[in-house]
């Protein structure tokens, strides 16, 4: 292989938080090592002492190595470096950096999921304080936002992502490739125990059966028991019509996404900020994900300028019955909060029910009531609902209970 | 002449010379412990008699105004920024300086911007000895290697005007440019199609040079109303075709943060400040020109108009933002320094209620009061701080010296001074053990504002305790370097020689450190 060359990584105006890799493996001479880095003179021989770990990890002893950095933190500096060596040699290895503790857990199956942040699976720069803008989930994309020619990169950023990349308490989630190319992508991903996985474009059960399957195998393989949740995303005609099957599918489904760009695009039309031509498919998932026990889930709202628009689309959704949306832009999760949120009238509401409720019970009274209104289970089920939603999102204090009896 | 001589250990800790470019200068001794004797500097006496009596003080172009200045050798030469990256005077002098062979001009700007890159030619040539001001982008690069044949001396806009009126720097000539004058030389920035603002950055030097020069594009009759420089301290008049490019006084920091976690910051600093009570119906703010600090102050209108309350007063670094809210009616007054955009200059001309202020009536230490201690809320921007609090604004981690002071140092003086600061920015922590270029001791510092915490100065226990059980995410300074240290790893020291190349003023003068050279 003496003599190839491999090119990874990104470079030019606006690159930050990132690096630029070649590699250039030789007969001899040794690790000859060129970086260029704006941080040289606080982390030069950082980066070169890493780079040198990394080469001699992967048994490369004589190779021209350049470096243009950007500020890359090492995670990312080491996924690049590790991309390009695998472009020129054949190997199992891994290089991996020590695991924060913070990602080694599981989620619920019914955790919340007002908000998923996507973020471009080869963009490290949009990583590091995605977190701070507490979306309830962060999706490191691998499909869509990642050009072509870039996916096999991508995979290692994302890996070490998943593994170094401080969440700040979001879901781990990622967004795989469509077909063959999603399956390959989940070698990268469940070995570092992803959370939640979004299987773009399902068109049917067996879409989300063959990503179940090679999950399972991954796990049995890693001998891992931790749970990794599924959301299949419907974007098309056909999967509207077989929301059902796909939301059932299995076990390890938590949600069901629709994706309306693609979906419209399918039927010949348009999206239109009233929403009329996506109705029957709002509706179908809505319907389908709730027949199914899980979460459905909006798609995304795609002007990240008008936050009017934004508000008015995810009271809409609410409405609808779904459960939650993506997002494209960290300003646009605290208005999905704020409006699927309830209301702090149905918060008074439910804090009646819910004290009705335990007042019935601590009197051994099978009927609640509250005035001249009977409450039945579903009714308390809902305030309890809504309580620990309003708890989660920080507008009811956990302590409200007992901030209600000192009141009384 | 050396350079510099006689080293000494400051009360900040920080070694200093004594003797910067053949002068004598003291060491910081400490915040308010510099006691200043003597009497201000006075300028030369000058008779009506040497003045032409119909007023007409206009001479045919700059050259010959420099020249009946009497423009020589090792001469002190001032010009201003309130044109910022758009000054045209500046290069215009030197270039003069350079066609009559003269050498070891000191140039001593209020600051300097990217568009005076023409001048590093004569700093390598000897045309021009030092600058005593800021040194921003190519020529702080240049300083920074030890290029410049004399020390350079950092002071802030107050600390200029404490120079000039202690008679620490005698400006020879003062060149001013002004979008309106009269043949007296009365003139203002604020009419006219070049309008910039105000000249308050010029005010110490007309008052205190041997010759000022006006330079004006728009000559009207006398009187140029508002006189904002006055004639009677005027020499010369020049006409030219262009002033300065008053567009380009708009720089690429004058508009709200489109940036989330920039705006994540100023969200959590505007919060921080309702919590712990500093905002109220007539309080006070210092906006800057960052775009955090403008997204600050869009959130502090905010919660003026919920909880129905008015401004005193913004001190500003005024543009389009601070004159909405004076319009709108929530805030009374604009106390301006300098304008940051057209709507700026606009609101100072039509607007009674935004003041054109000048560095000796908001920043002067050395005065019998100024307004900057009477701010409610001060937000500023930092280099770097340090785990002390102390806070650097001119150079980089790397030792390279990229920004002035500006009016920094004398805001600190405002009742509280918070610094919202991304705690990295691509990948170099903004807390450090100590800071590489020390500008402000710890002392004056009270709050600094990340995008992960927020951390409160041990001195400021109101503050600690008003906001303890407010949900805010407060951490110790300690706590925010190392959660930096996690992602980015810890820096290695940069790599700095024992030259002096420049030096920092404190506000009363005194030197409080060194900027040493970057050995590339």
């Amino acid at each position: 292989m003496t003599g190839e060359k491999a090119m990874v990584g990104n470079r030019g105006r606006g690159t930050k938080s990132d690096c630029y890799v070649e590699l250039e493996l030789k007969a001899s001479g040794g690790i000859r090592l060129e970086l260029k880095s704006k941080v040289k003179s606080l982390y030069g021989k950082a980066i070169s002492k890493l780079a040198r770990e990394i080469m001699s990890f992967f048994e490369v002893r004589d190779a021209n190595l350049l470096i243009e950095d950007f500020g890359a933190v090492d995670f990312v500096l080491a996924a690049r470096i590790e991309a390009c060596v695998k472009k020129l040699i054949n190997t199992d290895k891994e290089f991996l950096l020590p695991r924060l503790d913070t990602n080694a857990g599981s989620t619920e199956r019914s955790a919340f999921r007002f908000s998923r942040l996507y973020l471009p699976g080869n963009s490290p720069k949009l990583m590091l304080n995605a977190g701070l803008h507490k979306p309830n989930g962060l999706i490191l994309d691998l499909e869509d936002a990642v050009a072509p020619e870039k996916k096999h990169e991508a995979r290692f950023v994302v890996r070490n992502a998943l593994r170094n990349l401080d969440f700040y308490g979001a879901e781990r989630m990622v967004r795989i490739n469509q077909g063959e190319m999603g399956i390959e992508d989940l070698e990268y991903i469940v070995s570092q125990n992803a959370n939640l996985i979004l299987i773009p474009k399902s068109e049917s059960a067996d879409d989300v059966l063959a990503v179940d399957e090679a999950v399972r195998k991954l796990k049995a393989k890693n001998n891992s028991s931790q749970d990794i949740w599924l959301m299949p995303i419907i974007e098309s005609a056909k999967g509207v019509i077989n929301a059902y099957k796909i939301a059932a599918a299995s076990k390890n489904i938590s949600s069901v996404a629709i994706g309306l760009e693609d979906y419209t695009a399918d039927l010949g039309t348009q999206r239109t900020s009233e929403g009329n031509e996506s109705f029957f498919a709002r509706s179908m998932v809505v319907n389908a994900a709730r027949a199914a026990g899980v979460q459905p889930i909006d798609s995304v709202f795609s002007d990240v300028s008008d936050m009017e628009a934004l508000a008015r689309n995810v009271r809409k959704s609410k409405r609808l019955g779904f459960d939650g949306m993506g997002c494209i832009h960290p300003r646009q999760i605290k208005v999905i909060h704020e409006n699927f949120a309830p209301s702090a009238m149905e918060i008074e509401k439910a804090k009646r029910i819910f004290l009705a409720f335990k007042e019935a019970r601590a009197n051994g009274l099978g009927v609640v009531s509250l005035g001249t209104k009977m409450i039945d289970a579903p009714v308390v089920k809902r305030a309890v609902n809504a309580i620990t939603v309003a708890v989660n999102i920080g507008v009811l204090d956990k302590d409200w209970e007992m901030q209600a009896e000192s009141q009384v | 002449m050396t350079k510099y001589d006689k080293l000494v250990t400051n009360a900040a800790g920080r070694v200093v010379p004594t003797i910067i470019n053949g002068e004598e200068h003291i060491p910081f001794m400490g915040v308010g412990k510099y006691k200043p004797g003597g009497r201000k500097y006075g300028p030369k006496i000058a008779s009506c008699a040497d003045y032409p009596e119909d007023g007409n003080k206009v001479v045919p172009g700059l050259k010959e105004a420099l020249v009946r200045s009497g423009l020589k050798d090792g001469m002190t030469i001032s010009t201003h920024h309130h044109f910022r990256n758009g000054d045209l005077m500046a290069n215009q002098v030197f270039d003069i300086a350079k066609e009559l062979g003269i050498k070891d001009l000191r140039w001593f700007p209020s600051a300097s911007f990217p568009c005076q890159e023409h001048l590093v030619q004569y700093l390598e040539d000897g045309t021009i000895n030092r600058i005593e001001g800021s040194m921003n982008g190519p020529l702080g690069r240049f300083a920074s290697l030890g290029k410049m044949k004399g020390v350079g001396v950092l002071r802030s806009h107050g600390g200029r005007y404490q120079a000039i009126q202690d008679g620490e720097v005698k400006i020879d000539i003062a060149v001013i440019a002004a979008p309106t004058a009269d043949a007296f030389g009365n003139a203002n920035g604020v009419n006219g199609s070049a309008a910039c603002g105000l000249l308050g950055f010029a005010l110490g030097d007309s008052q205190y040079a041997d010759k000022v020069i006006v330079v004006t594009y728009n000559l009207v009759p006398f009187p140029a109303i508002p006189w904002q420089i006055h004639g009677n301290y005027v020499d010369y008049v020049v006409e030219v075709d262009k002033v300065g490019l008053p567009e380009k006084i708009i720089s690429g920091t004058t508009q709200i943060t489109k940036s989330p976690d920039r705006l994540l910051i100023a969200e959590i600093t505007a919060g921080f400040c309702e919590k712990a009570g500093l905002i109220y119906d007539g309080f006070s703010y210092q906006a800057g020109a960052g775009g955090t600090a403008l997204s600050i102050g869009n959130y502090f209108g905010d919660i003026l108009r919920k909880n129905n309350w008015k401004a005193a007063f913004i001190r500003a670094g005024s543009n389009k933002y601070p004159v909405e809210m004076l319009e709108e009616g929530i805030v009374s007054y604009i106390l301006d320094g300098q304008t940051f955009d057209l709507e700026g200059v606009r609101s100072m001309r039509e607007n009674s209620n935004h003041v054109a202020t000048s560095p000796f009536t908001s920043y002067n230490y050395h005065g019998k009061g100024n307004f900057a201690s009477l701010i409610d809320i001060v937000v500023l921007g930092a280099t770097e701080v340090d785990v002390n609090f102390n806070a650097n604004v001119v150079s980089h981690s790397d030792g390279y010296l990229l920004h002035g002071i500006g009016g920094w140092q004398n805001t600190l003086f405002g009742k509280t001074t918070i610094m919202p600061i991304p705690l990295f920015r691509d990948r170099i922590p903004v807390i450090r053990d100590e800071v590489t270029t020390l500008c402000a001791p710890g002392e004056m510092i009270d709050v600094i504002v990340t995008e992960r915490g927020i951390a409160i100065n041990p001195l400021r226990t109101d503050l600690i305790e008003k906001t303890k059980s407010s949900g805010l995410p407060i951490k110790t300074i300690q706590e925010l370097k190392a959660e930096a240290e996690a992602i980015c790893g810890i820096p290695e020291k940069p790599d700095l020689g024992d030259e002096i190349i420049a030096v920092v003023k404190w506000v009363d003068g005194t030197v409080i450190d060194s900027v040493r050279r970057v050995i590339k």
